[in-house]
């Protein structure tokens, strides 16, 4: 396999754009990546492009009708919140593998003001939903189990969850490219509506529109493009499904492929834990991203809590150490499906390179750095990068 | 299909809102298990998913018996959905975990002491849950705590 790095990246604030469409959203992303990088749409071999609600229609093909058709080959990919960074990983492996040199993700999504995801179902007639009836599938309560089976294993209370919320709310403040820049206090997210025990309203993502884009490349093309510029290497593109477990009909079990992604990654990387100086998530929920505080194996199993309660997680500017989500995770930045796998990318590159777009936030010193994302049925993808 | 389609022209009688569950005088979940030890809800499966073997499947009748493992209240809902109830995972004892409501528990009280929720015993309960479109009473299944 061939080394790839990364050569340029683009992001829109996430938000809502009622304005524009999904290939117009799509667009500006790649235009902005193709700046960074310093080259032209007719230099792209080839695009991987991750869209979720539009996955019958075209959107790679739509994106470049907006930035130029040049005739590449394009791939249009969905794996539920893992669009993206599945997209990425297909540019990736063919630069890896050879078959070209320089190759483009982009991931893009437009929810709106959607609300609430999951928990429909009853086909034709809705007597047979059976949401409400017959238990709960809306994602505040399946992701709201997670961190309930950490409470009954482990002993974690309420207020562990609430300090994730506290804390991403806080970093997101330094996040021009974040949808919500508010701070909360731990009063705040304990007493905020309750959405599904124990995701109060500021433990769960919002729905909102965004798109970001990388540009990925050979070493031959980093040599020719990046003119002495530091560009990241792709250390460890990881993907995996879930693995048969005794409940996932019922409890889907968002650990187990997290724990196979996670050590698959720092194998490949030949790195650990220790090593890495920023970690992006899957904080759809923050009961989700306290269960992979372990899953990532940033502290040791039933450590959750104590991890939270020593200021795990938090970016090192506020006192903390092993900073997690310092973008403001999805809770903050916001969660378009497809756009999340790509932007966490790009919030990793720009610690790693020491770009402006995160100088406000900027982890000091980054050599390495992860990008985590699950999507529910199950996809995990772990991207790992290094200088 | 073909048994469906006459019944739906000579039967007016219940129905179940999910195919595994068993209607009649002693009202029960289908299941069915593997030899490699894999339990599933009766739902139709090409192979299994824990060993990937065909045809080695033999059905099961579940206990109506089960231990709730985890739950969530839901506060928000779908418009129309009356809110707040409890959603449950219960473990059965031939294997099998089954996602319903749990009735009889009230859900504040659940929040403030979650501890009392895990593994409590609970009996399994139908109801009807919906009228459907061609006037059939649609039952649904819950769990309420044992006495």
């Amino acid at each position: 396999m061939r080394n790839v790095y990364v050569l340029g990246t683009g992001m829109l604030k996430f938000g809502r754009y009622p304005e524009k469409n999904v290939p117009e959203l799509g667009g500006d992303a790649v235009e902005l990546a193709l700046k960074d990088a310093g080259i032209k749409i007719q230099d792209i071999e080839m695009l991987a492009c991750g869209n979720l609600y539009q996955s019958n229609a075209m959107v790679g093909q739509r994106i470049l009708q907006q930035v130029g058709q040049t005739g590449m080959p394009v791939i249009n990919v969905s794996n539920a919140c893992a669009t993206g960074s599945t997209a990425f990983r297909e540019a990736y492996m063919a630069i890896a593998a050879g078959m070209y040199d320089c190759a483009m993700a982009v991931g893009v999504e437009q929810m709106g003001k959607q609300g609430l995801l999951g928990g429909g179902g009853g086909g034709t007639d809705p007597a047979y939903s059976t949401e409400g009836k017959v238990g709960s599938s809306l994602m505040p309560a399946v992701f709201g189990q997670a961190g309930i089976e950490h409470m009954r294993n482990y002993g974690t209370k309420m207020e562990h969850f609430a300090k994730i919320s506290v804390k991403s709310h806080k970093h997101a403040t330094k996040n021009p490219y974040s949808q919500y820049r508010n701070e909360v206090s731990l009063e705040d997210v304990m007493n905020a509506r309750m959405v599904a025990y124990p995701n109060t309203l500021y433990m769960c993502c919002p729905t909102g529109d965004g798109a970001a884009a990388a540009i990925l490349v050979s070493e031959d093309k980093l040599k020719q493009w990046a003119g002495g510029r530091k560009r990241p290497r792709v250390a460890a593109s990881i993907l995996t499904s879930d693995p048969y477990t005794d409940r996932d009909l019922t409890f889907p079990d968002v650990s187990t492929l997290t724990q196979r992604a996670s050590k698959k990654a720092y194998e490949t990387a030949g790195i650990g834990p220790k090593d890495i100086a920023l970690t992006e998530l899957h904080d759809c929920f923050a009961t989700a991203e306290l269960v992979h505080y372990e899953n990532l194996f940033l502290c040791g199993k039933g450590e959750a809590g104590e991890f939270i309660d020593k200021k795990g997680g938090v970016h090192p500017d506020l006192g903390g150490h092993s900073p997690v989500n310092v973008s403001g995770g999805l809770l903050s930045k916001g969660h378009p499906l497809g756009a999340t796998g790509v932007a966490n990318i790009c919030e990793v590159v720009w610690h790693l390179t020491e770009d402006e777009r995160c100088k406000d936030r900027q982890v000091k010193g980054a050599k390495a750095g992860q990008a985590h994302v699950i999507g529910l049925g199950s996809a995990c993808t772990i991207n790992i990068l290094t200088v | 299909m073909a048994e469906q389609a006459k019944a739906t022209t000579t039967d007016t009688g219940p129905r179940p809102i999910l195919p595994f569950l068993e209607l009649g005088a002693n009202p029960h979940l289908r299941g069915f298990k593997c030899t490699c030890g894999a339990v599933y809800l009766d739902v139709k499966r090409v192979a299994c998913s824990k060993c990937g073997e065909q045809n080695k499947f033999s059905p099961l009748a579940l206990s109506n018996k089960g231990k709730v493992y985890v739950f969530s209240v839901v506060h928000q809902s779908w418009p129309g959905i009356k809110t707040p109830y409890i959603t449950a995972i219960v473990d059965l004892p031939e294997g099998v975990s089954v996602k319903a409501n749990l009735l009889d528990v009230d859900p504040e009280q659940a929040q403030k002491e979650p501890k009392k929720i895990f593994d409590m015993p609970v009996d399994m309960v139908t109801f009807p849950a919906a009228k459907d479109r061609e006037g059939h009473e649609v039952i649904g299944f819950g769990y309420k705590p044992s006495k």
